[in-house]
Parts: C-alpha cells; structure tokens; sequence
C-alpha cells in the first residue's frame, strides 16, 4: 500500500469496527480511496455495503478506527460529498418539483428565505448536465423511474462536491436507462471520484477502475492489478459469481488484501 | 343573504370574530396543513390537538381555583401544545419502535389531564365546548391573539420554506447538506400546535385536525409543487370554514361540525373525482 500513499487520498480508513445491536457488521477495515478514482462497491445484502457508505457520510460513527474523508473528519467533509440515495425511498405522492429537489442540493448555501440566483442556475446547470433540462418544472412524482434518478444525481451535482456517492443507482431502473446512466458517470469520473454500491455488476463492467468487495471486511482491488482471467470471473458473469468467489470471502482476503 | 348581513349586525359580533378568525387561520391552516399532509405525520398532529385539553382544563383551573387571572384556557392551550409537540417530537425521533403507541398514550393522557383538571375546577364547565367548538367564545381579544399567532406561524414557516421542504421531503439528504433536521421537525411541529391552537374555539380539538389536513388533501388532488398546495389549501380552507359558517347560520346549526361535514365532503367528492378520472384514462387506454 506503499505506492498509493503518493497520490491524493479522498477516503482513508483505518482499523474500523462497526457493529449494530451487538451484531459486528464491518470488521477491521482498512481502505484507501485515491481521488479519481471510480469504484464500485459490491458484496452480499447484509454485508455492509450500506453501513460503509453511511460511515463514509458520517451518519453513522464507528465502533473503534477512524475516516478520514478529503482530509478531514466525514462530519466535516459532509458539504463536499454529492449523496445519491436510492430514489425508490421516496414518498411517491410528495408534491414537490424537480427543480425544488436539485435546488435541496444547495440547501447549505441558505439559512432562510428564497435561494439566490446562483443557486438557481447551479441547479439548472446540473439539470442540464444531466439531460433533463426540460424537466424542471414537473412533479418528481410524475417523471419516469430513471429521470428521478438522474434528478437526484443532478441534486448531488448541484453541491458541487468533488465526491459522488451513489447507492444502488441501478435498482429499478431498465438496461437503456444504465447503460446511460454509467456513460455519464464515465463523463463525471474526469472531475469527481465516483463511488458506486450495486449487486449488479454486469454493466458496469467497463467503467469502474476499482471494485471494492464488502461482506465485514473491506477489501479493494484496482481493476489494473487483476489478471485478465480474474476480470472475466469477476465482471463477466454475473452476481453471483462474485458474491460467492472465495476472494470474496473474509478468509480469501486476508490473504490477498490485508496484511 | 342572511349570512351577509348577520356579519355586519353589531348584535352578534360573535359571528364576526368567527368569521375573522377563520379567514385569518387559514392561513396557517393551509400552509402548515400542506406539510402535515406531505410529510404524513397527521397522526402527530392529532395527538398534539388533543393534548390541548389538558392545556384548556389547567388554564381553566388556574383562573378559576387559583385565581391566577393571567394564565386563562387559551394560554393554557398554547403552553400544553408547545410542550405536546417537543415531547411527541422527541419521542418520535428518538423512539425507533413502538413510535405510535407512545403518541396514543401522550393523546390520551393529555385529554385526561384536562379533564381531571376541569372536574376540580369550580363552576360548571361544558367540556363540549372545548372538544367540538363553540363560536359564542370567542372574543375581540382571541382575535387578536389568533392575528398574533397567525402572524408567527406565517412568517417563520414561509422564511423557512426550504429548509422545511428538505426536512419533509428527505430527512437524511437535508442532514447531509448541513441542516439541523431534528431542530427543523421540532420546530415545524411547534408550528402545528400553535396552528391547532388557533381555530380550537371555532370546531374544537378533537375536530380541529379534520381542518389542518382536509384543505390540504383536497388541494393535493391540484397543485402542482407544495407552494400551489399550500395557496389552494388556504383558499379551499377560507371556502369551508365562510360557508361552514353561513350554512350553520342560516339552519341553526353548530358552526363546527357543519364546517367539518363541508370540509369532509369536498374531500370526499375530490378523491372520488381523481379515482373515477383515473380509472376512464385506464379504461379508455386499454
């Protein structure tokens, strides 16, 4: 782990235990993000997948170790992390625009009354950046399962964070709408590090330079290091032959990861 | 018109405070009903009206066995729906589990509260009143207390608009972009129990829930974005409680529950009209 340590870190984790009601859900993680980076986070449901992604936010504390996310504490950081959340948690009924919710992406930048105009064209401009341009005066309750995707990446666009966190983007959404989907993450990954959990791997195949497996321990492999037969198991096939391949396993990384 | 006129009869000024008082409230009604219905916390907001009870039973009280002439069943009111609102608030973001049954308990407890407090209280009190309105209470100075806190309410929930559509729309981002969110939801339902308290006289506590949310739900069925909600939900509200009142007039009806049938049934012809309108487009797409 030498050689990295070089290069800008944007996510350093060190000895990081978490465990929920007693039940330990990450184990000894050790981790580092390189800025730039594009990675994927894959693993069983229960493996931690989420949990990680919440430390990371900061919304969650660990047990023993520490983050450090852009340099600092994830509660300090927090303002510069661009947070995609599953869109399938919202309530469908909600009377609000879609302008309303890229503009909630700009929510530090006010304490009270109206958003400035900056704020407003920020949001267009992400709008925008994500193809939906037209879409800002409609109902985010209206517009189809993969535009409220692309509007809640928009919202997190909008912060203008120099990190992009994604959770299960891909969930629910039909193959045209992620094969766009990754080709604009590909177009983001130029000036943000992308970070990305999914179960399904299969898509994203071409983009991600890093994939991290997460099942209690954590760990993270550069597509670069992979042999070309390790790439064809790991990004070929689908789920399940990741999930189940024993580098995947605590025991199988020990080995290979972690020292 | 009868009613027309019986709002200029310097006779029965009652009728006018009521009037005033309503369209005044509507306001607040519809601008903090659109974000109880949004946010789905009705049931908060039912439990914080009822709480109010014990608020009126302790004012009461306090006037009347105490002799504290200050501290009267409308401050009472406010008092107990300030406080209903932190404790409900806090149970239901600290309580993971078990969240409803705790606020059914704090809904219950309340009204008893109030109703122990008005059995020891000298004097014969209707508690009828309370629960289910009566427009001959009100005074010039609840008008201006209603003026009062309606100005509040309008101010701190329209400045805040943002923050509290974040906070409703998604707790957990609003966190994220800094937001104090469990201070926001403290503080919005403050909002609602000073909202709650405002039109207790004219349909009562158990039936002043029915207003916070019909408007809103009825204008839900319309608006375009939670700003339309909240003007279509004062609007429809300032419609049931002006023609509430003058139907009760005209037929010698309780002011209260007629405005509440009006609001019900505005409702029900709303949500009724949306379904049927849905189920054509289905039927003529198929």
């Amino acid at each position: 782990m030498s050689a990295i340590d070089t290069q800008e870190t944007a996510i350093r984790i060190r000895d990081l235990d978490f465990s929920y009601n007693g039940t330990p859900i990450l184990e000894n993680v050790t981790l580092d993000i390189m800025a730039r980076d594009s990675l994927c986070i894959v693993g069983p449901n229960g493996g931690g997948k989420t949990t990680l992604l919440k430390l990371i936010l900061g919304l969650l504390t660990p047990d023993r170790g520490e983050i450090e996310v852009l340099g600092r504490t994830p509660e300090k950081s927090r303002l510069r992390i661009g947070y995609v959340p599953q869109y399938a948690r919202y309530d469908p009924q909600f009377p609000v625009t879609v302008l309303d919710v890229v503009l909630m992406g700009r929510l530090d930048r006010i304490f009270c009354g109206p958003y400035a105009k900056k704020d407003k064209e920020a949001a267009l401009a992400a709008l925008a950046e994500m193809g939906l341009a037209d879409l800002a005066g409609r109902l985010f309750a209206e517009i189809s399962g993969g535009q409220r995707q692309r509007v809640l990446i928009a919202r997190a666009l909008a912060a203008e964070g120099e990190l992009l966190i994604l959770d299960e983007p891909t969930a629910n959404i039909d193959a045209a709408s992620e094969e766009h989907l990754f080709e604009l993450l590909g177009k983001l990954n130029e000036r943000l590090t992308v970070m990305l959990v999914t179960h399904d791997v299969g898509f994203a195949s071409k983009f991600f330079k890093s994939i991290v497996c997460v099942n209690r321990q954590v760990v993270l492999h550069p597509t670069s290091e992979l042999t070309g037969e390790l790439i064809r198991n790991m990004y070929g096939g689908d789920i399940r032959m990741i999930r189940h391949d024993h580098r995947c396993s605590p025991e199988g990384h020990c080995t290979h990861g972690l020292s | 018109m009868d009613f027309l006129n019986a709002l200029a009869d310097p006779a029965i000024p009652f009728l006018r405070y009521a009037f005033g008082a309503g369209i005044l409230a509507s306001l607040s009604f519809g601008i903090i009903g659109t974000y109880v219905v949004a946010r789905r916390i009705t049931y908060i907001a039912g439990a914080i009206a009822h709480c109010v009870l014990g608020g009126i039973g302790a004012g009461l009280y306090c006037q009347h066995k105490l002799g504290i002439t200050w501290f009267g069943p409308l401050s009472g009111a406010i008092v107990a729906a300030l406080l209903a609102a932190i404790i409900i608030g806090l149970v239901s973001l600290h309580a993971n589990q078990r969240e409803d049954t705790a606020i059914g308990a704090l809904w219950a407890i309340g009204m008893a509260i109030g109703l122990l407090f008005i059995a020891k209280t000298p004097g014969y009190i209707e508690p009828m009143s309370y629960l289910f309105g009566n427009i001959l209470l009100i005074s010039e100075f609840d008008l201006w207390m209603v003026l009062v806190l309606d100005a509040l309410v309008v101010i701190i929930a329209t400045l805040f608009y943002h923050k509290f559509l974040a906070v409703c729309f998604d707790e957990e981002y609003a966190r994220l972009r800094g937001v104090r969110t469990d201070l926001y939801y403290l503080l919005l339902l403050c909002l609602t129990a000073l909202t709650v308290v405002l039109l207790v006289r004219v349909v009562g506590i158990v039936m002043v829930i029915a207003l916070l949310t019909l408007p809103a739900a009825v204008a839900s069925n319309f608006a375009k974005g939670l700003w339309q909600m909240m003007v279509l939900a004062t609007l429809f509200c300032i419609g049931f409680i002006g023609s509430g009142l003058a139907v009760s007039y005209n037929y010698d009806l309780p002011s209260g529950p007629t405005i509440i049938v009006i609001a019900g049934l505005v409702y029900l012809g709303a949500t009724g009209w949306r379904q049927f309108r849905k189920n054509s487009r289905l039927r003529s797409a198929v």
